[in-house]
């Protein structure tokens, strides 16, 4: 039997943990002397109530959506992904190189190209932890953390003393080429009167991080490899019993988990900068897990995190830009929310239980 | 829809009639963020003047993410603020694509050219002032050998290099320049522990005096010179007073004087292309009573004629960044 019913433990206790998170952030505002109703809705009307604030939102949120997918996916088999900033990173590379070096006639082709490009560069990155863990039981959680750091040396490596151009003072590639320009939402949706998402990066990598959404649902729910996934993640031993190779599943999850990642760099590499630059990934890997702890690894519900993850960054620019609020008090904001939607889950939980036993025991 | 044109009407009011009220100039600093004892720190004291001076009040953001660069940009810019100014050559290729947009407001972009008609584009001639603080160095020096320390490896600081190594040469054509960079990573820019053991390796090899062009890896450039009693040169700022009797002396590049200057012109802000040398006030090196004992009259003498040279043009120092390349070693 279940301690309490499906509907509170995806909404109740995310919902829980924001109005805390929220509440303790007030109390932060409070104590340097600003006010927090002011605070929050600045944050509210810069993000969510302007079209271009929207469009910083969704960028935010496509990052935040592939990266919350790849630490889904790979959580699915029990496998703890910290790796995504470091396959996110090699994914650019791929994007770049794709983009610097093959002639795309059209920005559709180019998209797919360099999808194909980081997915495969994430996934590459993802393989050789993978292998260590199935065949050698290198714990990947240590694996993945080191490779973000060799990532980050060999794209260095790379920026600087090859990809570089002449004379150049950003340690970034050249800018791509116009033909692998990605339109954005300002050109899908702007009339000739009105200029929506005005200056805003959202580009059409957001609907490609839809798709892949229910992509990821239809893999893991309705196939017969995320079907293996799935019990490999519940019982390792009963998978071996049934016949699924655990070499075989942990490297496919973190193939997968690896491609996802990767993919985010589309969105920060062709969509904003069109050029790769040294750190077009800015820790969205890690806020990665923390879409996925509260989204409960289901991709609509990463889906949703993501959107308030984006919310919160958009909104904490915001607040940069137009109050006395320095900026290491807004990642403590950003931070509380991670804190408590991701790690002090069970706070929340735990008495929830309780008192959903409570009840029924009353009803009884 | 109706109460999306509502909000974007009420915006548009209110952004025009802040415009036509005010027009505060704003501030943008880079990633490094505002208290970096250096770059930005010298932008924030140049805004902190004008504002005392002149009662204003300024609109500053530190930035959190590479695409709040353009987003800071565009916000300042609809809100009405007028100058913006900013620090760091990497909002160049941004502010390349957002200065069209906003023809009625002026930009000043510090250490990058940018070609737009309504962007001043400050440029700093870290070379001369490089090439004075490199003659008193030569002048200073009891070995022969004297030590450079840059920060992250871009061609900016290949250009302060070149511009000290020829300074050094113009003094003692056999004198020895160690040339170090911290790295090849913005990261190079605060990195003080690893300055400290360039420095060590430098003084290991016969440096005596060592010039730090490096952010705030330089503080600990400074600190190990002055443990190992050697002489150091400081940068940016007057860092004279960092340790006192230690410092020979520091490359004053007036970042302060650029943002001060932008702020006072308001609106009116003269746009193209302005280059901070010598001559006006820009550049130059630091005296005061803390590096009064190490700097002799002969010396003071030397680098002041230097500096008239320079200022009106007889003598001329090759700038790196001209053609990527130092006539000397």
């Amino acid at each position: 039997m279940e301690k309490m019913p499906h509907w509170a433990d995806v909404l109740l206790i995310p919902l829980i943990s924001l109005l805390l998170a929220a509440l303790l952030s007030a109390l932060v505002i409070l104590a340097i002397g600003e006010s927090p109703a002011a605070a929050f809705n600045l944050m509210v009307e810069g993000a969510l109530m302007r079209s271009a604030g929207w469009g910083y939102t969704l960028y935010y949120a496509t990052n935040f959506m592939f990266t919350g997918l790849a630490v889904s996916v790979a959580f699915h088999a029990r496998i703890f992904n910290i790796g995504g900033e470091g396959q996110a990173m090699l994914g650019g590379l791929g994007v770049a190189l794709a983009c610097l070096y093959v002639p795309w006639p059209h920005w559709s082709l180019a998209l797919i190209g360099a999808s194909v490009g980081a997915a495969l560069f994430g996934a590459l990155w993802a393989y050789i932890p993978a292998i260590l863990q199935a065949k050698r039981g290198s714990h990947i959680v240590i694996t993945t953390i080191m490779f973000n750091f060799i990532a980050a040396a060999v794209l260095n490596y790379i920026l600087v003393n090859i990809l570089r151009p002449v004379g150049a003072m950003d340690p970034a590639t050249a800018k791509f080429p116009d033909a692998t320009h990605l339109p954005t939402f300002r050109d899908m949706f702007s009339t000739a009167d009105t200029i929506l998402f005005r200056g805003a990066p959202a580009n059409v990598t957001f609907f490609v991080a839809v798709a892949a959404c229910v992509v990821v649902w239809v893999l893991i729910w309705r196939t017969r490899l995320g079907y293996e996934i799935r019990s490999f993640g519940e019982s390792e031993t009963a998978a071996k019993y049934a016949g699924i190779s655990p070499v075989k599943i942990t490297v496919i999850a973190m193939l997968i988990s690896g491609a996802l990642a990767g993919l985010m760099s589309v969105n920060t590499t062709m969509g904003e900068s069109e050029r790769l630059i040294l750190n077009s990934t800015e820790g969205a890997g890690f806020i990665g897990i923390a879409v996925a702890l509260m989204g409960r690894s289901h991709p609509f519900g990463v889906f949703l995190a993501a959107i308030l993850f984006g919310f919160l960054y958009q909104g904490g620019a915001e607040l940069a830009l137009w109050t006395s609020i320095p900026r290491e008090l807004i990642v403590v904001i950003q931070a509380l929310v991670i804190l408590f939607t991701g790690a002090l889950d069970n706070m929340v939980r735990m008495p929830l239980e309780k008192l959903f036993l409570a009840l029924r025991k009353e009803g009884a | 829809m109706t109460l999306m044109t509502k909000f974007l009407g009420a915006a548009a009011v209110v952004a025009l009639s802040a415009g036509a009220a005010l027009a505060e100039p704003a501030l943008i600093f880079d990633l490094g963020g505002k208290f970096d004892k250096s770059f930005n720190e010298a932008a924030f004291a140049g805004a902190q003047r004008w504002s005392e001076e002149t009662g204003g009040t300024f609109r500053e953001i530190e930035l959190q993410s590479e695409a709040q660069r353009e987003q800071a940009l565009r916000r300042f810019a609809e809100a009405g603020s007028n100058p913006i100014v900013m620090t760091g050559f990497a909002f160049g290729n941004v502010l390349e694509e957002v200065a069209p947009d906003y023809p009625d407001t002026k930009f000043a972009i510090i250490d990058m050219v940018v070609d737009q008609p309504n962007v001043r584009s400050v440029v700093f001639n870290e070379h001369e002032g490089s090439y004075l603080v490199g003659m008193m160095a030569a002048m200073a020096s009891e070995s022969g050998t004297v030590g450079f320390i840059g920060g992250m490896d871009i061609p900016l600081i290949r250009k302060f290099a070149c511009g000290y190594a020829q300074g050094v040469k113009a003094v003692n054509a056999d004198a020895v320049v160690i040339q170090n960079m911290t790295g090849t990573t913005p990261a190079a820019w605060n990195d003080p522990v690893k300055g400290t053991e360039l420095t060590k390796a430098q003084i290991a090899q016969g440096a005596d005096v060592v010039y730090a062009a490096a952010g705030g890896t330089g503080v600990g450039v400074l600190q190990t010179a002055a443990d190992e009693n050697i002489l150091s040169i400081g940068v940016d700022s007057n860092q004279n007073y960092l340790h006192s009797g230690k410092v020979l002396t520091s490359m004053m590049k007036r970042v302060d004087n650029a943002v001060y200057n932008a702020m006072s012109s308001g609106a009116d802000l003269e746009t193209g292309f302005n280059v901070m040398g010598i001559a006006n006030g820009g550049i130059g090196y630091a005296m005061d009573e803390h590096n009064a004992a190490l700097v002799s009259a002969d010396m003071q003498a030397a680098v002041d004629a230097a500096a008239s040279q320079i200022a009106n043009g007889s003598l001329s120092v090759h700038d790196y960044m001209a053609d990527n390349n130092c006539p000397v070693e």
